[in-house]
């Protein structure tokens, strides 16, 4: 047993050309931020002000940064399928050898699904649920912090499998026997077993953090039926967190057991059952998606309600829906593999199961369009998206319910029809939403407004993009393409790969416009600035702040008596009107703790995949003596006094009200 | 920053008392939600349990091996140190520091037992070749026997971080609450324990 495990130079893939040019990019990309970083001073701020930062605004800012860089990192991958695809056509090798890309398209989608969208949901979720309840933070904000960096850890373990040793192989779902240690003897299954474990603890102690916070404190006289529809839906799928990400743990626990110490879970020999596996992993993974797209509805809800000027139609049925398709969410996850196996009643009750979810979103469909009806809407940025999804996402329901047919399933399973359909809605759906909600809230976090001109040229190149890349694919899966196939030798189905090609193009440029929308806004802050916080004539209390709100979010706690709460108090006069005197406010310290731990957890992860005990045992001591530590700091809060309370919110209030 | 008076250092201290008050309850019901959450976790290695203890791969079943003489000792003392803790956050809630670290101290020493006896049984299963990796039957035993007993085992390595605190600090509404977690997180692994009992031991032997 050597002193680093099974970590050696070899594990450094210095004989791929595309990988070692990949790290030299990120090498010095990384360079040229630490010395600007270095140049302006910055590492102070850095330290202080956001990495050991507890302010859920702060945070939620850094969960979009790192789901940005991992859409990159994602996106990156896809365009190389695509790529690999439309050259290695009509038996060619095209350019990506099997070993290697199937590296890329089980990396794609952890990281898609993982550290792309579940941090811009939790990021967004982050920033806004607070400010929509009225709270000053979230129940335990020192927690909020330590997710975060459990999540970054996550994200910097699948990025260091680039230049040590290599990922998983087995497609992201990871099944066995294939992830067994007798057919994936390397340390890429490790890499992705220990990348889930640490993030999704995170994302677990995010849900019940969330949950604690809408449960308990919520502005005086919001009650449940009166929280904005965002919220709602965020709690949903954080209550769906809680119920189906244990059981994503324990399941990789299982295989982790199976892989270190010989255990047969899942093995083909004594006794192992690997149709268990893929039973567990799918009731985690079909609540998964809903926990994306929950959240992306509530995002959808309050533009469509923003932008038309009107309250959204059917609140409560919206709520309820929500409710409906979280709990069938948890009943249909046999849909994944119909064909192995199960009896055909078994298979029609999930069949019909997963029909019926088209009811309740059905639902959500129609109320979002008689919100529009009669209403003014506004063509902006969020509304495109919003257009832009239900169209997109409509179609990827259909073929949703397509899929749930067993008997058409049988054709179509592992087809790139499913790969079609999922996309379809988590593209359609998810990514849209996040995007919608990226560009609604994006001046109240940052004080000004995003471009228009180069939002809306982004918007109709991932919509065109979308549909030229992902429609050929609903053919190929007809013509019987199956997924994760490297390379393929059938001339008819060459021009739709070309076709499915060009589209990963044009979506690349809506993220290129993406990236220029941002720095063009940046440029041009000045006149984009919102100075009364409120830009969209908003309905909820987070446009009742400054933009971007003080730290402490409201000087003095608002109380509610409509879901439309801040609407409510433009319509009574209540609004940017100063309280008679303000209170000292109560807020918690930055602290090191959640950084410290989760750097300590990642070394932890780190050193267990290439079986480096003893610095495991370090990692994984040092974590809890920094938990422990935490527990008996006595210094974590202090008072805001009431002078600069006064100071912060006369400047407020006297811009607002000059600009209304 | 203006000089503080006594109007607002009294609102100060009622601020400060109202959120640390929030702040328990608050902590109590995020801690109960985590326990709800760790619950799944135990239903998902029951669930496999439940599918995979038929495959003994021609190897000893739960008839076997399991001793219900020597896992009823096991259990009584856990059920008892659910008591004794009961009987320690009775002391608390009063106030009584000594009282609380005396049954702090006699339910830390059941769960010693409890341990103790578990670490015997898998130590002299895996002596007589009945180890985990013998069979699906015997994985899925060990995972779930032995994922309660770590669980147990945090709760014991907890403990006595609580009984330093409450040696040191007292009984502060911090340190009664986390108490209150400990205790939550301490019944929690007994009716766990009753479901091992009842689906692995009970059922296994007959």
């Amino acid at each position: 047993m050597s002193l680093f495990g099974k970590l050696s130079i070899e594990a450094i893939p210095y004989h791929e050309p595309i990988i070692m040019v990949t790290l030299a990019v990120v090498a010095v990309v990384g360079l040229i931020v630490a010395a600007m970083v270095t140049k302006h001073k910055k590492w102070g701020v850095l330290w202080h002000d956001w990495i050991t930062s507890i302010d859920h605004k702060r945070l939620g800012v850094m969960y979009i940064i790192l789901a940005l860089i991992m859409l990159m990192r994602g996106f990156a991958d896809a365009i190389m399928m695509r790529t690999q695809l439309a050259m290695a056509t009509s038996g060619a090798a095209g350019y990506l050898p099997p070993e290697h890309y199937d590296q890329i398209f089980t990396a794609h989608g952890v990281i898609m699904i993982i550290f792309m969208a579940m941090p811009f949901m939790i990021g967004l979720m982050n920033i806004i649920l607070p400010l929509q309840i009225g709270a000053r933070d979230v129940a335990f904000p020192f927690l909020n912090n330590l997710s975060f960096w459990l999540t970054a850890g996550g994200a910097i373990l699948i990025n260091l499998s680039l230049a040590f040793g290599e990922f998983a192989k087995t497609g992201w779902v990871a099944y066995p026997p294939l992830s067994e240690l007798s057919f994936s003897p390397g340390v890429g299954v490790d890499y992705y077993i220990w990348a889930l474990q640490i993030s999704g603890l995170g994302t677990l102690l995010t849900a019940v953090n969330f949950l604690v916070t809408v449960f308990k404190m919520r502005a005086p006289g919001m009650t449940l039926m009166k929280m904005p529809i965002f919220t709602w839906t965020c709690t949903w799928a954080n209550i769906l967190v809680a119920a189906s990400f244990p059981i994503l743990t324990a399941v990789l626990a299982m295989l982790t057991l199976d892989r270190y110490m010989d255990f047969h879970f899942f093995t083909n020999e004594a006794g192992g059952n690997a149709m268990m596996y893929i039973n567990l992993f799918w009731a985690w993974g079909h609540p998964e998606v809903y926990i994306l797209i929950l959240p992306a509805f509530g995002i959808f809800s309050e533009i469509i309600s923003t932008f038309t000027g009107k309250r959204l139609f059917g609140y409560k049925s919206m709520v309820y829906a929500s409710g409906a398709i979280s709990i069938l969410g948890f009943i249909v996850w046999l849909h994944h593999f119909f064909t192995m196996g199960s009896s055909a009643n078994v298979n029609a009750f999930f069949g019909v199961m997963t029909m019926v979810i088209a009811v309740p979103t059905g639902v959500k469909l129609f109320n979002w369009l008689f919100t529009m009806y009669r209403g003014r809407l506004r063509i902006t940025v969020p509304v495109l998206w919003t257009l832009g999804f239900m169209v997109t996402f409509t179609v990827g329901g259909m073929t949703g319910v397509l899929l749930a047919i067993p008997g058409a399933d049988y054709v179509l399973h592992n087809s790139l029809f499913l790969i079609a359909h999922f996309h379809n809605t988590i593209i359609g759906g998810a990514v849209f939403g996040y995007l919608a909600g990226f560009a609604y809230w994006f001046p109240k976090v940052m004080g000004y407004k995003l471009d228009e001109r180069w939002g809306k040229a982004s918007f109709w190149c991932w919509l065109v993009g979308f549909f030229v890349a992902f429609m050929p694919l609903y053919v190929l899966g007809f013509l019987g393409m199956t997924r994760r196939l490297n390379h393929t030798n059938t001339p008819e189905w060459n021009i739709w790969l070309y076709i499915a090609c060009i589209g990963a193009f044009i979506i690349m440029f809506g993220i290129v416009f993406q990236v220029v929308q941002l720095v063009v806004s940046y440029k041009n802050r000045e006149q984009l600035q919102d100075t009364t916080g409120d830009p969209w004539n908003g309905h909820t209390l987070e446009w009742s702040t400054d933009s971007p709100p003080q730290y402490y979010n409201f000087a003095k706690t608002p109380v509610v008596d409509d879901i439309d709460a801040w609407t409510e108090m433009k319509e009574q006069g209540q609004a940017y009107q100063k309280p008679a005197h303000y209170q000292p406010i109560h807020m918690p310290k930055n602290t090191p703790a959640g950084v410290l731990i989760s750097a300590s957890l990642t070394v932890f992860c780190f050193a267990m995949i290439w079986h480096i005990w003893w610095l495991a045992a370090v990692g994984f001591v040092s974590a809890i003596a920094v938990f422990i530590k935490r527990c008996y700091t006595s210094d974590v809060d202090y008072y805001v006094q009431v002078d600069e309370i006064e100071q912060i919110e006369s400047a407020h209030l006297s811009r607002a009200l000059q600009e209304g | 920053m203006s000089a503080i008076t006594p109007a607002t250092l009294h609102a100060l201290e009622d601020a400060h008392e109202h959120a640390d008050h929030d702040t328990g309850s608050n902590t109590v019901f995020g801690f109960w939600l985590y326990l709800m959450t760790d619950c799944l976790l135990f239903a998902s290695f029951f669930a496999t349990y439940a599918v995979l203890y038929m495959n003994t791969a021609g190897g000893v079943s739960g008839k076997d091996i399991f001793e219900l003489g020597f896992v009823a000792v096991e259990t009584a003392a856990l059920l008892l140190s659910s008591i004794t803790f009961g009987f320690a956050m009775i002391a608390a809630n009063k106030q009584k520091k000594s009282q609380t670290l005396s049954w702090l101290a006699v339910t830390f020493a059941f769960g010693a037992v409890f341990i103790g006896m578990e670490m015997y049984e898998f130590h002299h299963l895996i002596v007589h070749g009945h180890g985990p990796q013998h069979s699906a039957f015997l994985t899925s035993f060990f995972s779930l026997v032995g994922l309660h007993g770590m669980h147990v085992t945090a709760g014991l390595i907890w403990m006595t971080v609580m009984m330093i605190e409450v040696t040191r600090r007292g009984l502060k509404p911090q340190t009664v609450t986390r108490l209150s977690c400990l205790s939550l997180f301490w019944h929690f692994l007994d009716i766990v324990w009753i479901c091992v009992f009842t689906v692995v031991y009970l059922m296994g032997a007959m």
